[in-house]
């Protein structure tokens, strides 16, 4: 039983309907595989655009697939959709809070959806007002909150119901580094109380913290799968050696690099070197001459093995 | 087509009643004092002008029902335009439901609810008014209250559809000049639909409005209604019916992708 996935999807396909006239259908998700057990971490790594929340509205039972299979919690979306919504916690990209309710009313509000009874909601507000530190703002109203504290207030939202699953869709996007350190370190909690968590993001960090298991999406495909570090080991070296010249003809110093590490790419701002020993590669620059303003050497992050997958940043 | 299965609509209705709490006083001015004003305005001043023997009543007699019913009317139409397109659009309310197990004929139903609450206390406030002038005399002026319920019912479920499925609020102003303010005037609230060249009488008689202010009329003066009350209800039925159907699709259309 515990080993039966809490999303299973074979071949899921997202069509969206011409618009206009003159539009063409577009497909979004263009038949992926997924699985996610209880108690995984699991993230959609992908940029603007990718599918990634085409495919979360369809997990969260709110968007019909258009192909495949799909099956939540071991139920039909389609058939089942409000007994699986009831088992979810969805905090959703577009933020859906009530201005016109307090902090503390939007969950007891909120958990009223769920049937929850009224003292009960309470009860659970406060206590998730406490684990998302807004238990001071109960009784503010919740417009001038700050956009960190609203997605914190999203997320105890999403927990009101006590779900199986919770979905996040671009939990920390928009938000200053700070307020994503503080909603990071709170889903890691969740994460460590075995919380099943599902989340997508364009954030390689993000994916790379709190992903046990993560799938690359690209133009509505899945281009990878692995954990952060061996999806790393797979696609990428060890180390990178970014350079940055005062030249501008970045090509033409790439050729000049030629037989540096095992790969270089271009982008419009640096050379990246790719590379097992990123000091031994900087020393061969040096040795050629080419006099970079600035050299760094780092460590191979889910960025790069984006970009070896896609010839594309993730963010940009 | 859905038809409704009973699961629960009260937690829409419920969300609706708890933002109420926050501006009830403005609706008071709005749906009760403001009517109030416009009956003893209009039935002091036009009425001074018009002979009791025309209509067989005093003018004010004549348009408190009227009056009556519209205001209804004009709740039940505003509670079902800017509100409902804003739960779409603006603050996403019926988004954040969807991610429960409500479903979207639920949130129409509750907001249905939501409107009966509304325009039916309306009703009874005017009504209870109504009585302290002394226009009100039998208690069968109690089937007000059905006529109205069943009136704001008929005229808010298609609004309900048409908000979910406008994309901009410009689209109300097009409700209001070409639909509500047009059937205020000229259902029967003001002069009897008689006295209208054919064409915009018949528009009057197939308004919803027309047939809520003949009920109305009916159950507070005892007078004779145009196609008799069954008529009138079954016609209001019809508009409800259709009404709830439109909405439950656009609802579940709008928030399906
Ligand atoms: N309702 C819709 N109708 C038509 N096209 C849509 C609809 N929703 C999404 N799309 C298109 O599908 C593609 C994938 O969108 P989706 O929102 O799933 O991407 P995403 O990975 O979540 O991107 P982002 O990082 O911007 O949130 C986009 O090109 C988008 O324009
Ligand atoms: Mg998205």
């Amino acid at each position: 039983m515990a080993d039966e996935p809490l999303i299973h999807a074979r071949g899921l396909v997202k069509r969206f309907p011409a618009r206009g006239r003159r539009g063409t259908e577009f497909t979004a998700v263009d038949g992926i595989d997924v699985d996610v057990y209880p108690g995984e971490s699991f993230g959609f790594l992908g940029p603007n655009g990718a599918g990634k929340s085409s495919t979360m509205r369809m997990i969260g039972c709110v968007s019909p697939p258009s192909g495949g299979t799909l099956r939540i919690l071991g139920m039909d979306p389609l058939r089942d959709g409000p007994r699986i919504r009831a088992r979810l916690g969805v905090c959703p990209q577009q933020d859906s809070l009530d201005p016109e309710l307090t902090v503390a009313e939007n969950l007891t509000v909120y958990a009223g959806y769920f049937g929850i009874p009224r003292s009960v909601a309470k009860a659970r507000a406060a206590e998730l007002l406490e684990f998302v530190q807004l238990s001071e703002r109960a009784t503010d109203q919740v417009e001038p909150l700050s956009g960190g504290m609203k997605r914190r207030l999203t997320i105890a939202r999403a927990l009101v119901n006590e779900p199986d699953l919770v979905l996040l869709d671009e939990p920390t996007t928009g938000l200053d580094p700070q307020a994503r350190h503080l909603v990071w370190e709170r889903l890691f909690r969740l994460k460590q109380r075995g919380v099943t968590l599902v989340l997508t993001t364009h954030y390689m960090d993000e994916a790379e913290q709190l992903c046990d298991r993560l799938v690359v999406m690209d133009g509505g495909r899945i281009v990878a799968e692995g954990s952060p570090r061996s999806l790393i080991a797979e696609h990428s070296t060890r180390e990178v050696l970014e350079l940055r010249f005062a030249n501008d003809s970045l090509d033409a110093l790439a050729g000049k690099l030629a037989g540096i590490g095992e790969r270089i790419e271009v982008l419009p701002d640096r050379i990246l070197v790719y590379t097992d020993d990123g000091d031994d590669a900087a020393g061969e620059v040096h040795r050629r001459a080419l006099a970079p303003t600035s050299v760094l050497v780092r460590r191979s992050t889910l960025e790069d093995v984006f970009l070896k997958l896609t010839g594309r940043t993730l963010v940009d | 087509m859905s038809i409704y299965v009973a699961r629960s609509p009260w937690p829409v209705f419920y969300h609706r009643w708890r933002l109420y709490l926050n501006t009830w006083r403005g609706t008071v001015f709005s749906s009760f004092l403001l009517p109030v004003m416009f009956l003893l305005g209009l039935g002091v001043s036009v009425g001074s002008y018009v002979d009791d023997r025309v209509l067989g009543m005093p003018y004010a007699n004549f348009i408190a029902p009227g009056v009556l019913a519209s205001t209804a009317f004009q709740v039940a139409i505003n509670e079902a335009a800017w509100p409902v397109l804003g739960g779409f659009k603006w603050v996403r309310t019926y988004h954040a439901m969807r991610a429960s197990p409500l479903r979207p004929v639920d949130m129409a139903v509750g907001e249905i609810l939501w409107i009966w609450l509304r325009a039916g206390t309306s009703a009874a406030g005017f009504l209870v008014v109504l009585t302290l002038f002394g226009i009100v005399r039998s208690p069968v002026a109690l089937l007000t209250v059905p006529a109205v319920l069943l009136l704001a019912v008929a005229s808010c479920t298609p609004v309900l559809a048409y908000s979910a499925s406008i994309r901009t609020d410009n689209w109300f102003s097009f409700l209001f000049r070409f639909a509500v303010i047009p059937m205020t005037l000229f259902a029967g609230v003001f002069f009897p639909v008689e006295q209208l060249p054919l064409v915009p009488r018949w528009v009057a008689y197939a308004s919803p409005l027309w047939h809520g202010v003949e009920l109305c009329r009916a159950a507070t003066l005892g007078t004779p209604t145009a196609i008799g009350w069954l008529g009138h209800a079954a016609y209001l039925a019809l508009w409800a019916v259709v009404g709830y159907l439109l909405a439950a699709h656009r609802f579940t259309r709008r928030l399906t992708d």
